[in-house]
């Protein structure tokens, strides 16, 4: 074969493969347009829209009625509570498991615990908080017959605002700890081992050199908890039902066909929160990008 | 044992106290349903109901298919974005975020409105239609985690070295997927699967809004009505995602076995 | 007085002993190298010597004083890690800073002290970079510098070339050297890397699992191995089985040829074994006067550019034989009866 031979059949041949490639990637795409593309930006329109399809900015001003602005306000505080709370007990754990000193099959432990719990939510996770810690739950009662100390008559209530958020920490914890033991075994033991050689102690250490390379880390990890927490429906739908109106359940109770009887006012609190999910993940993405630059 | 593995430990024991008690404590009252006695009463109960035995059968089922459309659309793209269009991986890695990003809720929202009888795809009208699209969200909901467990299994594996080794050996595009390619990452896929498996089983949201009789909702159910059952539920819906949890885990530990062999 | 002084050191991780029994002295501004294979506790010792592993018996001693107890952080010794180890998060400038401010050094005196250690490491211009934009060689001595400023009474360098590449290795490891003797602080070097032990140190101890096989200055260490493994550990070597002949007059047995040694051969009796270690640039092709003639086979030979190594077997050993590359040098060829010289003087005999 001469060379000009040679050079087109490759040329042929790369073509073609990259048609087959085409093709084999087509049905992905096609799907996530579907699935994905469309009805998203169904919503962003529709939010846009009126009920004769006119364009209007009407819905986003019906977004700061007395009740939904009130649904977004108590969303946005039980998912800062808990993705703030969990981030800092999350690392906790996760520093104890990797850095503390202890046995190996301890953190394979807490890393499969993790993976299971961060996955129970819902009706289980629920009922699994009622049974402890409601009023006829197994700690209530010890705490009463034992210690003498009734916590429902003391103010607490677990189908309210911390009972939700003391729930969510059951998922957010171990989400926590998985998103930032990467980061944690980026600390190098050379760091602190160097940190020491040059007369700095544990809390110099952290204060000058540890906090300040996790810092991007921790704060994209509590955004992320952030989006978590703000799109769980069914922990909450089960724990406290209508009683603490979140954002998902007045979304919820509206696509059942209850409440607003405004479709297009419906559009508009799907993309409101679609603004402050989008917005906690580009923030996490960002720093995550920033930290990974640091420790390449 | 000095002061700094002492601190861990503690940190380790609060932590299992947390974690721990509400089981103990669902267990225990799961146990209570025969006044005066420990038994397993509810289990049986559960276990005998049939609309458990359908809920829970008609979920595994839909996992099942998630998986399998999950992993025909993943790992074809994952194999050919990495071997031949690199350019479009930051794209199809965005779209794998896009679940993450998108709440469960405001995605089922836009399915109703977009798929229901009168657009161009009715699917919310007949119950197979609502079963489709059901699995067709559920694979949407999973994609992110198929696709970065197919994407780490891909780059594990020299792919482009066992693509033309394959080709040299007259082997065509959709024998090296399944022969060549697909045994490589079975470590992978399999993660990926169990991960689905345990996300559709216990999923609410789009099966409660679409209608449709899957374990999540029947959860919600029994939840509303009921007072030791739910307590069986749920240890009994613990299991199984400690099960499959711990399914990706051997299966990893044997798959990393075979490889350094 | 010795400046450190390693006493009976030992460290037992469970079972296992990976130091035993450790002594060595070192005095003030020595560059003391310690030499072996992976594994075999030299940089257990190093990391006693700094404070981050405690020895299970032994102590550690810096001019009389038994820091033995004392904490990583007390201890004033400068540490230069393989992986460099500069804090990310930190300019080069606030590297080189952190320990006097961790000292509480008052600010200008720490800039005056960081500009200095820049001139002396010569990378004033990278003053305000972030270690991610420095190559290796940068970082190591931003490292080395970070390690010296808050002048500590002994410097410790665990493996520090091993990440880098040849050339740079080279180079840097005179840089290291050269800053050792302007500064006049005692070093303590760890390498698997026998060439960089002998270039730059003033003594080198040589261990294997957890003893020190032999110390010595380089130039001693090269030509009188003690043992087998310090004599196969550096540099190549030949091995040959042999008997003694006549111990008096230092005439050995290698299969079945009289080869003289000028080393002593204390108290042996004719008829024992001893093993003949033969470097490979003793033998030579040129067979000149009162020297020992060895022959064999030659059984290969490669061209490595200026050198020519052949390979000539003798009896069950291979010995491989260096001569320079010249023009005028007349090759045998293979599967030849081949006579090799070398002089009494360069037939080791080991214990």
């Amino acid at each position: 074969m001469s060379l000009a031979q040679s050079l087109s059949t490759a040329q042929r041949r790369s073509s073609s493969g990259a048609l087959v490639a085409w093709l084999g990637v087509a049905p992905f795409f096609v799907f996530a347009a579907l699935f994905l593309v469309f009805p998203s930006a169904l919503l962003i329109v529709g939010a846009f829209q009126d009920g004769t399809g006119a364009f209007t900015l009407v819905n986003f001003a019906e977004l700061f009625t007395p009740s939904i602005r009130a649904a977004y306000l108590i969303s946005l505080e039980v998912s800062a509570a808990s993705a703030v709370l969990g981030a800092i007990f999350g690392l906790l754990v996760a520093y104890a498991a990797v850095g503390g000193g202890l046995p190996i099959w301890l953190r394979s432990a807490v890393a499969t615990f993790s993976g299971v719990a961060s996955n129970f939510a819902g009706v289980p996770l629920a009922f699994a908080f009622l049974a402890t810690l409601g009023r006829a739950g197994l700690v209530t009662a010890l705490l009463r017959n034992e210690l003498d100390v009734d916590i429902y008559r003391a103010g607490f209530n677990l189908l309210s605002f911390w009972g939700l958020t003391l729930t969510y920490l059951y998922f957010q914890i171990p989400l926590m700890v998985l998103i930032i033991t990467p980061a944690v075994e980026g600390l190098r033991r050379e760091w602190r081992e160097a940190a020491e050689s040059l007369g700095a102690g544990a809390f110099d250490y952290w204060r000058r050199v540890a906090f300040p390379v996790l810092w991007p880390s921790l704060v994209g990890a509590t955004l992320l908890l952030f989006a978590n927490a703000f799109g769980a429906v069914a922990t909450a739908y089960a724990l406290t039902g209508s009683s603490l109106n979140i954002v998902t359940i007045l979304l919820y109770a509206q696509i059942r066909g209850d409440v607003l009887h405004n479709e297009n006012l419906g559009y508009a609190i799907a993309l409101g929160m679609i603004a402050l999910t989008a917005l906690s993940n580009i923030g996490y993405i960002w720093l995550r990008a920033r930290a990974d630059r640091w420790v390449k | 044992m000095n002061r700094s593995t002492w601190r861990a430990w503690t940190v380790i024991a609060f932590a299992a106290v947390y974690f721990i008690l509400p089981l103990i404590a669902t267990f225990e009252f799961s146990l209570r349903l025969l006044r005066g006695q420990y038994s397993f009463e509810a289990y049986r109960i559960v276990l005998g109901d049939a609309k458990f035995q359908a809920s829970f059968l008609y979920s595994t089922v839909l996992a099942v298919l998630t998986i399998v459309i999950g992993a025909a659309l993943v790992v074809p793209t994952a194999y050919w974005l990495q071997l031949r269009l690199r350019k479009l991986r930051p794209v199809a890695e965005f779209i794998t975020l896009l679940p993450l990003v998108i709440p469960a809720i405001v995605l089922v929202f836009g399915y109703l409105h977009l798929y229901n009888s009168s657009s161009f795809l009715p699917l919310t009208a007949s119950e197979r239609g609502a079963d489709a699209l059901l699995t067709f969200g559920y694979v949407t909901l999973a994609l992110p985690y198929m696709y970065r467990a197919v994407d780490t299994g891909l780059r594990a594996i020299d792919v482009r070295s066992l693509t033309e080794a394959a080709e040299s050996l007259g082997a065509g595009p959709t024998t090296i997927l399944l022969r060549v390619i697909l045994p490589n990452i079975r470590v992978a896929v399999l993660s990926g699967a169990f991960l689905t498996f345990a996300i559709v089983i216990g999923e609410f949201t789009f099966a409660s809004l679409l209608d449709r009789p899957a374990f999540g909702p029947y959860l919600q159910l029994i939840g509303a009505n009921r007072a030791y059952e739910p307590a069986a539920l749920a240890i009994i819906a613990f299991l199984v995602t400690w099960a499959c949890m711990g399914l990706i885990n051997v299966v990893g530990r044997r798959g990393a076995a075979r490889r350094t062999t | 007085m010795a400046f450190l002084e390693l006493e009976s050191l030992r460290k037992s991780f469970g079972a296992t002993t990976v130091v035993h029994d450790f002594s060595l002295s070192i005095e003030r501004g020595e560059f003391i190298t310690f030499l072996g294979p992976s594994g075999c506790g030299k940089t257990t010792i190093l990391r006693m010597i700094a404070g981050f592993e405690s020895p299970t018996a032994g102590t550690v001693r810096f001019g009389g004083d038994d820091v033995t107890q004392r904490p990583a952080s007390q201890r004033r010794v400068g540490m230069v890690f393989q992986s460099y180890a500069l804090f990310p998060n930190m300019t080069v400038a606030r590297n080189i800073a952190f320990g006097l401010r961790i000292a509480k050094r008052p600010e200008p005196e720490i800039k005056t002290r960081v500009e200095e250690m820049l001139e002396l490491i010569k990378l004033p211009q990278l003053a305000d970079r972030y270690p991610y934009q420095l190559s290796g060689g940068q970082q190591q001595r931003v490292a080395l510098a970070r390690a010296l400023a808050p002048r500590p009474q002994a410097l410790l360098l665990d493996e520090p070339l091993s990440a880098l590449d040849a050339k740079i290795r080279v180079s840097l490891r005179d840089e290291i050297r050269a800053l050792q003797r302007r500064l006049g602080i005692t070093s303590v070097f760890v390498t698997h890397d026998q060439e960089e032990a002998l270039s730059i140190s003033d003594r080198i101890v040589v261990m294997n699992e957890g003893k020190a096989e032999q110390v010595g200055a380089p130039a001693e260490i090269y030509n009188n191995p003690k043992t087998r493994f310090v004599a196969s550990f550096i540099g190549t070597l030949n091995i040959l089985p042999a008997k003694i002949v006549d111990a008096g007059r230092g005439l050995l047995s290698v299969n079945g040829q009289n080869v003289a040694t000028s080393r002593k051969l204390n108290g042996a009796k004719a008829g024992e074994a001893r093993t003949v270690a033969l470097r490979p640039e003793a033998l030579s092709l040129d067979l000149g006067d009162g020297a020992n003639t060895l022959k064999g086979t030659l059984e290969d030979v490669s061209f490595l550019g200026a050198i020519v190594r052949m390979k000539l077997r003798v009896g069950e050993t291979l010995l491989s034989l260096d001569e320079f590359n010249q023009p005028s040098l007349k090759l045998p060829e293979r599967g030849a009866e081949v006579a090799v010289a070398c002089s009494p003087d360069e037939v080791i005999v080991l214990e």
